[in-house]
C-alpha cells in the first residue's frame, strides 16, 4: 500500500476544494445514473423490438374480441377490418405506441430518473395493484428480511473473527479457514441445493423453499416461527457460501494493518491487545470497513435472482427474473433505477465522507503521481 | 522454461496448489477424452434425441453403482432382440405360404425390485395380411401367463405396463409387478430365476418377416443414471467438463486481458481517453450484470457465445480497471518507459511491450480465480432456463433435475452428479488462484 504525503494547506481552500470536489462528483454521478439507465431502457425493450411484439399482441387480442362478439358476425370482412384496425389504433394511442420507439425512450428515461414508476404490462401486486411502486414495495420486504438477516450476520461475524484470527496467525482455525476460503468459488444457490438436499428432502427437518407454511398461520408468534423456520436454510445458504472468503480477506486486510510499526510500538508499551486491536487496527481501517459495509447494503436491494427462485422466496430477486420473463419493462427498468440510485447516493457519500476523513485522499487533484 | 520450472517448485510447497492442480489436469483429461471419445456434433443429436435415440433407457433410473450399496439389488435393463441375435429366431415353414416363426427371450432376473417398466417391440414385413403373434410368459416356477394375441402392422409397440386388461389379470398389480411377484409370498417381492417371453408369429407370405425385441426396463443405468427423457446423463456430464472449461476460460481471459489493456491504455494517453474509460466503467458497474444476461437471453439469444460475448463486454469495464490503472501509473513513471521513448518506442509498442508485461504477474492470479466464477455464471444461466438450447451443460442437468422436482421425489443422484462436477471446478481453480495469489504478491506470504 503506497504512502501519499499528507498534504497540509489553508482549511479555507480546502473547504472549496471539497465543495468543487463535491460538484464535480455529484454531476459525474448523476450523469452515470442517467446514461446507466437509459442502456437499461434500451436493452429491456430490445433497442424498440418489444414494440412490435405489443403491437403484434395488441392486435390478436383485439382480433379475437372482434370475431367471438356475436353481434359483429353480421359484419363484411372489410368492414370487420376497418373495425379492428381503429380499436387497435385507440388501444396503440393509450399505450403511446404511435410515437416512434426513440422518442419515448427519453420519455421512459424521465419518467425512471423522476420516480415515476408507472404501470406494470402484466405483473400485478398480491392486492392487484399495477403500480410498479406498488409491487417493488411488495417485495422488498421479504428481500430485506432475507438478506439484511444474512448479510448483516456474516458482515459483523467475519469482521469479528477476522479481528480474533489476525492475532492468532498461523494457527489451526486460521489455516483452516484459509484452506475453506476457494470454497466462496461456489455461489448461495449452489450452497442452498445441498442445503435442500439435506434438510429438506433427505431429512425432512426444514421446509424446501417458500417464506411462510400454507396455509399461513393466524397467530402472529405462528406466523413469525414459521417465517423464521423458512428463514434457515437461505440464510445459511448465503452465509455459508461467503463467510470463509471474507473472513479471509479481513484477516489479510487486518494483518498488513497489525504489521505497522506502530502497532509493535504499541505492543512494545505492553498494551492489551483489545486497546491495540480497538485503537491501532480498528480505528485506521475503519474508513474500508464502513466502505464495504455500505455497499454490503446496498446489495440488500436487489435480492438474488437464482437464491430466490430455487428457495421460491417472493423478493425483488425473483421478480425482476419473472419481469424479464414476460418483457414487463417498466418492472424492469424501476428496479434497475432504484439500484442505480442508491448505489450513486452511497457512493457520492463515500466519496465525501472519504475526502474529508482520510488526508491521504487528495481532493480535486489531477492524476495523483506515486 | 526455467521460470517456469521455478514456478512449479514454488507452487509444489503449497498442498492446496497440488490438489487444484490434480483436479484441474483431471477435468482436462475428462474434457479430451470427450472430446476424442463423442464429437460434439454425437453428443448435441444424442441430448436432443428424443425417446427414439433412448427406446431402451429406463425413466430417472439409478446410477448402476447403487447396487455397491450393502443390501442394494436393484435390476439393470434387459435388452433382448432378434436383429442383435437372429439365433433366438426360429422359422418354420407350415405351409407354402404359411411360416411359423418362434422367438424365445430367456432371461435371467437375480434382483431384489420389480422392474420399471416391461416393453414389447414387434416390427413385422408383410405384403397383404398382417402377420399374427401371440405372446406368452415363463415364470422360473414354470407358470405360463398368456399375454393374448395381435395382428402386427410395419412396427408395433406393446407397453405390458401399461395393459389395463393384464393387470386384471395378474389381480390388480401393475403388469410389471405381477409377471415378476412371487406368487407364495404375501407383500410383492419378485422371484428370481430365469423368466422366458415367448413369441409366436404367423406368418401369411413368402418373404414375410418378423422381428422382435423385449426390454425389461431397469431400475439402474450407467455410470450417472438416465432422466425423466431417458437420456443418458452421462452424456451431459462428459460433454458439460469441455464447454464449462472452454466458456470459464474464454471468458476470464476475454475480460481480463481486455480490462487490462484498457486500463493500459487509458493510463498511457491520459487526458479524454482516461477520462472516458473512468466514466465508461463507472456507468458500467451500475449496470447489473446478471439482469442484463438474463434479458439478453430471454429477448435476444440463448446462444453460449452471444452470453460470452455479453459477459466479455461487461467483464471488460469492471471495478478491475480502477485497480490496474492504479498500478499503471506507477509503472508509467518508471525509468525503462522513459527510456523506450527515449529510444522512439511508438505508443502502442510502449503499451503492449513495456507496460502491460510489468503487471501481469498481478493478473495471473486473478485470472485462474475469475473461471470458476464464470463457470458458475454459466450453470446459473442454465438452471434459469437461459442455457445455451444445444449444447449440453453441467447446468442444464441441474435445471432439468430441478424443474422435474428431483430433489422432492429423491432423485438425488441427479442434482448431485453435475454439482459434484460443478464444485471440483470451482475448488480447483479456486485453490490454485488462491496459492498463486500468495506466490505473485510476496506481501500476503510473509502474513
Amino acid at each position: 500500500m503506497q504512502r501519499l504525503g499528507v498534504r497540509t494547506g489553508a482549511p479555507a481552500t480546502a473547504l472549496a476544494r471539497v465543495g468543487k470536489y463535491t460538484l464535480v462528483r455529484g454531476v459525474a454521478l448523476f450523469f452515470t445514473v442517467v446514461v446507466g439507465v437509459y442502456l437499461t431502457i434500451l436493452v429491456a425493450n430490445m433497442g424498440g423490438y418489444v414494440d412490435q411484439i405489443r403491437r403484434a399482441s395488441i392486435w390478436e387480442m383485439v382480433a379475437v374480441g372482434v370475431a367471438a362478439n356475436p353481434e359483429l358476425q353480421e359484419l363484411s370482412p372489410a368492414e370487420r377490418r376497418r373495425l379492428i384496425e381503429q380499436q387497435v389504433k385507440i388501444l396503440e394511442e393509450r399505450m403511446g405506441l404511435d410515437r416512434p420507439f426513440a422518442v419515448r425512450s427519453f420519455m421512459y428515461l424521465k419518467n425512471a430518473l423522476t420516480l415515476d414508476l408507472g404501470r406494470a404490462e402484466q405483473l400485478t401486486s398480491d392486492s392487484g395493484s399495477r403500480q410498479v411502486r406498488l409491487i417493488l414495495l411488495e417485495r422488498l420486504a421479504p428481500t430485506l428480511l432475507l438478506f439484511a438477516t444474512a448479510q448483516l450476520l456474516l458482515f459483523f461475524v467475519s469482521v469479528f473473527v477476522a479481528l480474533f484470527l489476525s492475532r492468532r496467525y498461523g494457527s489451526t482455525l486460521d489455516r483452516a479457514i484459509v484452506a475453506l476460503a476457494p470454497t466462496s468459488a461456489a455461489p448461495a444457490w449452489f450452497y442452498g441445493v445441498f442445503l435442500i438436499l439435506i434438510f429438506a428432502a433427505a431429512l425432512r427437518v426444514l421446509p424446501f423453499g417458500g417464506m411462510v407454511a400454507a396455509p399461513p398461520p393466524r397467530e402472529l408468534l405462528q406466523y413469525a416461527l414459521s417465517v423464521l423456520r423458512h428463514l434457515i436454510l437461505p440464510v445459511t445458504a448465503i452465509v455459508v457460501s461467503a463467510i470463509f472468503l471474507t473472513i479471509y480477506y479481513w484477516r489479510t486486510f487486518f494483518l498488513i494493518y497489525s504489521s505497522e510499526d506502530y502497532v509493535e510500538m504499541a505492543k512494545a508499551k505492553g498494551l492489551p491487545s483489545s486497546a491495540i486491536e480497538r485503537r491501532y487496527i480498528l480505528r485506521p481501517t475503519l474508513p474500508t470497513i464502513i466502505t464495504s459495509f455500505a455497499l454490503t447494503l446496498i446489495t440488500l436491494w436487489t435480492g438474488a435472482i437464482v437464491l430466490e427462485t430455487i428457495f421460491n422466496w417472493p423478493g425483488l430477486g425473483r421478480l425482476l427474473f419473472r419481469a424479464i420473463g414476460l418483457t414487463d419493462t417498466p418492472v424492469i427498468v424501476g428496479s434497475v433505477v432504484i439500484y442505480a440510485y442508491l448505489l450513486a447516493v452511497t457512493v457520492f457519500v463515500l466519496d465525501i465522507v472519504y475526502a474529508l476523513v482520510d488526508p491521504r485522499v487528495k481532493v480535486g487533484a489531477e492524476s495523483p503521481r506515486s | 522454461m526455467k521460470a517456469l520450472q521455478e514456478g512449479l517448485r514454488q507452487l509444489a510447497r503449497y498442498p492446496s496448489a497440488v490438489a487444484g492442480l490434480v483436479i484441474i489436469a483431471g477435468l482436462v483429461g475428462l474434457s479430451i477424452y470427450t472430446v476424442a471419445s463423442m464429437p460434439l456434433s454425437e453428443g448435441i443429436r444424442l441430448w436432443r434425441g428424443s425417446e427414439g435415440v433412448w427406446l431402451e433407457n429406463p425413466k430417472n433410473a439409478m446410477p448402476r453403482w447403487v447396487n455397491l450399496f450393502p443390501g442394494v439389488n436393484l435390476p439393470e435393463t434387459v435388452v433382448l432382440s432378434t436383429t442383435a441375435s437372429p439365433g433366438l429366431k426360429r422359422v418354420e415353414a407350415l405351409s407354402e405360404d404359411l411360416k411359423q416363426v418362434s422367438i424365445a427371450f430367456a432371461f435371467n432376473y437375480p434382483y431384489d425390485d420389480f422392474p420399471q417398466e416391461v416393453s414389447v417391440f414387434l416390427e413385422g414385413t408383410y405384403e397383404e395380411r398382417r402377420p399374427n403373434v401371440s405372446l406368452s410368459w415363463k415364470t422360473p416356477d414354470g407358470r405360463e401367463i398368456r399375454l393374448g394375441e395381435r395382428p402386427v402392422r410395419a412396427a408395433e409397440t406393446y407397453r405390458l405396463s401399461q395393459d389395463a386388461r393384464l393387470q386384471r389379470r395378474l389381480g390388480g398389480r401393475a403388469p410389471e409387478v405381477g409377471l415378476f411377484a412371487d406368487p407364495g409370498a404375501e407383500k410383492p417381492v419378485p422371484l428370481k430365476g430365469t423368466y422366458s417371453l415367448i413369441v409366436e408369429g404367423l406368418l401369411f407370405g413368402e418373404s414375410d418377416d418378423l422381428d422382435a425385441k423385449l426390454v425389461v426396463y431397469g431400475k439402474v443405468h450407467g455410470l450417472a443414471g438416465s432422466d425423466h427423457r431417458r437420456r443418458d446423463i452421462m452424456v451431459a456430464l462428459l460433454w458439460g467438463a469441455p464447454i464449462a472449461l472452454a466458456f470459464g476460460f474464454l471468458a476470464a481471459v476475454g475480460s481480463t486481458v481486455t480490462t487490462m489493456v484498457i486500463a493500459a491504455i487509458g493510463v498511457w494517453y491520459g487526458r479524454w481517453v482516461d477520462g472516458l474509460i473512468q466514466r465508461v466503467t463507472e456507468v458500467n458497474l451500475i449496470l447489473p450484470v446478471l439482469p442484463i444476461l438474463i434479458m439478453v437471453g430471454t429477448l435476444y439469444s440463448k446462444s453460449i457465445w452471444v452470453m460470452l460475448g455479453v459477459v466479455i463486454l461487461l467483464g471488460a469495464f469492471s471495478a478491475g480497471i480502477k485497480t490496474y490503472r492504479a498500478m499503471f501509473l506507477q509503472v508509467k513513471e518508471s525509468p525503462f518507459i522513459e527510456a523506450a521513448r527515449a529510444y522512439g518506442a511508438s505508443n502502442l509498442r510502449i503499451v503492449f511491450r513495456y507496460m502491460i508485461p510489468r503487471v501481469v504477474p498481478v493478473l495471473v492470479p486473478q485470472f485462474v480465480v475469475l473461471i470458476p466464477t464464470y463457470v458458475f455464471l454459466e450453470a446459473t444461466l442454465a438452471v434459469l432456463g437461459l442455457g445455451d438450447p444445444v449444447l449440453p451443460t453441467w447446468g442444464k442437468v441441474l435445471e432439468d433435475a430441478y424443474s422435474n422436482g428431483a430433489l422432492y421425489n429423491g432423485y438425488y443422484y441427479w442434482v448431485l452428479s453435475p454439482s459434484v462436477l460443478l464444485m471440483l471446478t470451482g475448488l480447483g481453480f479456486a485453490m490454485l488462484g488462491f496459492a498463486l495469489d500468495r506466490i505473485f504478491n510476496p506481501r500476503l506470504r510473509e502474513m
